[in-house]
């Protein structure tokens, strides 16, 4: 340590810095004395200084351990690389390690705020690898739950975001209605967070009675709640002007950026998955893509409270539209046979041995399926070998490839506005780490 | 999805642009897969990218695994997409492992690590992704214009995805291990 500081203190020397006062050649001078001078010198106009400076990755406003190196020249920013993986896990390569039915709680806790989307695309991937239909009920609780799975975490977004700009009421405003969905999630599926609802084959359990009935309370209420967040943020001065024209990166550069989601609809491409490639029941209901015109901070967050509006009738729609039946496959080669079978008969007892034991292998191939996170294109790859565990797990997460395009909206502006960016790119740093 | 006669028509167009550029092509599960030499596999994309009757100018994805018993033991897996169209197609570049039988992570081992040339010109959104293939499988990506290990720390040893290296083994310091790393805090 002691060594860094005096190299460091030397090579100040060396360009023509010194301590102030310490320099014999230009004491310290009294302020008065010089006002009638001309000020010069490196030291008096930071302006010109070309400064590196670290950010994070214990920063709040990098919305988890985000380290930035930066080099500002006075406000602006001239580079920025961001570093990342300090929230590594390696949960794709414990994959591997645990059979198929084991790894779905892991993927769960990549985005720790998109897990019904890490479920489906791990479940969908495998389901698609062993050629399993899931019934119809299964696809539209699966529908409702991602769908409120989006709202809460476009909450989680929007008020962490508004604090980084100043508004901190949005903060507890957004939690509460986050509150009312894990509600909704812990009733359901038994978790606030991290449920593990989605099986390979359909979901967990039927939806409890009452479920419905709270979920369309909650669905009559949010839409209202939606325009009072609206009402706090689009007329609010300071949130305008620092959203306004900030970090705008093209369409075509986005493209080949590979961003996708919200962040590319805002730049004005109507491209969501659910409608260009519905999987599950999406293909059922009638929602718009809302699209943004400029492509600005403002747009971004424009289009993500449309989504909210847009999952909300996503959800009416899939809940007035439940069909009946069961909720699970029936494959009793890969789905658990319900507990009263299991008292009752041999066949029953042996398959359940046998899935929890060992689980039920996958033929060998492979396979990638992408789906819609709130993030842009989740895709997950799943490599088969024919055993039990899968022999490589992969997720594209979303918010990794976007954060490349987090140096085109930054450079250039001002160090404020990328905090500005950084916020309305949303990136969950769990995801980018896995 | 381009249906199994259709990726065989869009193998020989590639194969007539460039002789031994498509090895195999494989169709399961409703999805295409070119299987080409690594060699060639920027001429693959490029033709995939800029014909116009293609159009796949959009990647999803790009990921290596690691097949182990099989003798090309890597590959390197586009997932090309079509956003007109909304059709996928994978390109897959299988790579022999030059280290061989040597055991991984000697120190003669370390210096064989597979090669192949880096997308990043035609589709900028591999950076990320060809650091990540790199940092955990030690595919060596030519032409990255910053190839570095991105989620590992940057003084680490050794391609932790791959399936000979082992799962576990890396110590952690707790309050009652302390004792057996001292001065850990140096």
């Amino acid at each position: 340590m002691a060594d860094d500081l005096l190299r460091d203190e030397a090579d100040l020397t060396e360009r023509g810095y010194s301590r102030l006062g310490e320099d014999p050649a230009s004491p310290l001078v009294d302020a008065a004395e010089v006002a009638g001078q001309d000020l010069e010198g490196p030291g008096l106009e930071p302006e010109q200084e070309v400064l590196t400076i670290n950010m994070g990755p214990h920063h709040p406003a990098t919305h988890g351990v985000l380290r930035l190196i930066v080099t500002l020249q006075g406000e602006r920013v001239l580079d920025l690389k961001p570093v990342m993986g300090y929230l590594h896990t390696g949960i794709e390569k414990n994959c591997e390690d645990k059979s198929y039915w084991k790894v779905i709680p892991f993927v769960e806790r990549m985005d720790y705020l998109s897990y019904f989307f890490q479920m489906e695309a791990f479940c969908g991937c495998v389901e698609r690898l062993i050629d399993l239909e899931i019934p119809p009920r299964a696809s539209y609780l699966r529908v409702i739950h991602m769908e409120l799975n989006r709202i809460m975490s476009h909450l989680v977004w929007l008020g962490t975001s508004a604090l980084d700009l100043g508004a901190i009421s949005m903060f507890w405003y957004c939690f509460r209605e986050r509150d009312a969905i894990l509600d909704l999630f812990e009733m359901s599926a038994g978790q606030r967070m991290h449920t593990r609802y989605f099986q390979v084959g359909g979901v967990f359990e039927d939806i409890p009675t009452g479920f419905g009935q709270k979920l369309r309370d909650f669905c009559a209420l949010m839409p209202d709640r939606i325009d009072q967040y609206e009402a706090l943020l689009d007329r609010n001065e300071i949130f305008l002007r620092r959203t306004r024209d900030v970090g705008v990166v093209s369409r075509e550069r986005l493209l080949e950026l590979g961003v996708t989601g919200p962040l590319l609809r805002a730049a004005g491409d109507p491209w969501d998955l659910r409608k260009a490639d519905p999987y599950l029941a999406y293909g059922d209901f009638d929602f718009s893509i809302p699209v943004g015109t400029v492509g600005d901070g403002y747009d971004r967050y424009r289009v993500r409270l449309q989504e909210m509006r847009e999952s909300v009738r996503i959800i009416v729609q899939a809940l007035e539209g439940l069909p009946e039946g069961p909720w699970i496959a029936d494959d009793r080669k890969y789905v658990l046979p319900p507990r009263d079978e299991v008292a009752t008969s041999m066949e029953a007892l042996i398959h359940h041995f046998k899935l929890v034991t060992e689980g039920y292998r996958v033929p060998p191939g492979e396979h990638y399926y992408a789906i819609e996170s709130p993030r842009g294109e989740l895709g997950c790859f799943v490599l088969a070998d024919g055993s039990a565990k899968p022999a490589r797990v992969h997720f594209r997460d979303p918010s990794f490839v976007n954060l490349q395009a987090f140096r085109d909206m930054s450079v250039g502006g001002l160090i404020a506005d990328l905090i500005q960016n950084l916020a309305m790119l949303d990136p969950i740093l769990g995801g980018v780490d896995r | 999805m381009p249906d199994a006669p259709g990726l065989e028509l869009i193998a020989q167009e590639i194969e007539e642009g460039r002789q031994g550029t498509v090895i195999e092509t494989s169709f399961d599960h409703g999805r295409a897969t070119l299987i080409v030499n690594p060699e060639n596999v920027l001429h693959a994309l490029t033709w995939l990218r800029d014909t116009p009757e293609q159009g796949y100018r959009f990647l999803s994805s790009l990921h290596a695994a690691d097949y182990l018993p099989a003798s090309p033991r890597f590959a390197v897996h586009y997932e090309l997409l079509c956003r007109e169209r909304v059709e996928r197609i994978r390109v897959k570049a299988l790579l022999n492992d030059p280290a061989g039988g040597e055991t991984n992570g000697s120190s003669s081992a370390a210096e064989k690590l597979p090669q192949l040339d880096s997308c990043v010109a035609l589709y900028p959104t591999a950076e990320f992704q060809e650091r990540e293939a790199y940092d955990f499988f030690g595919i060596v990506f030519k032409g990255h214009p910053d190839l570095r290990r991105i989620l590992m720390p940057e003084d680490y040893v050794g391609w932790p995805q791959r399936r000979d290296y082992p799962i576990g083994g890396e110590p952690v310091l707790f309050t009652h291990n302390e004792i057996e790393s001292p001065r850990w805090f140096e």
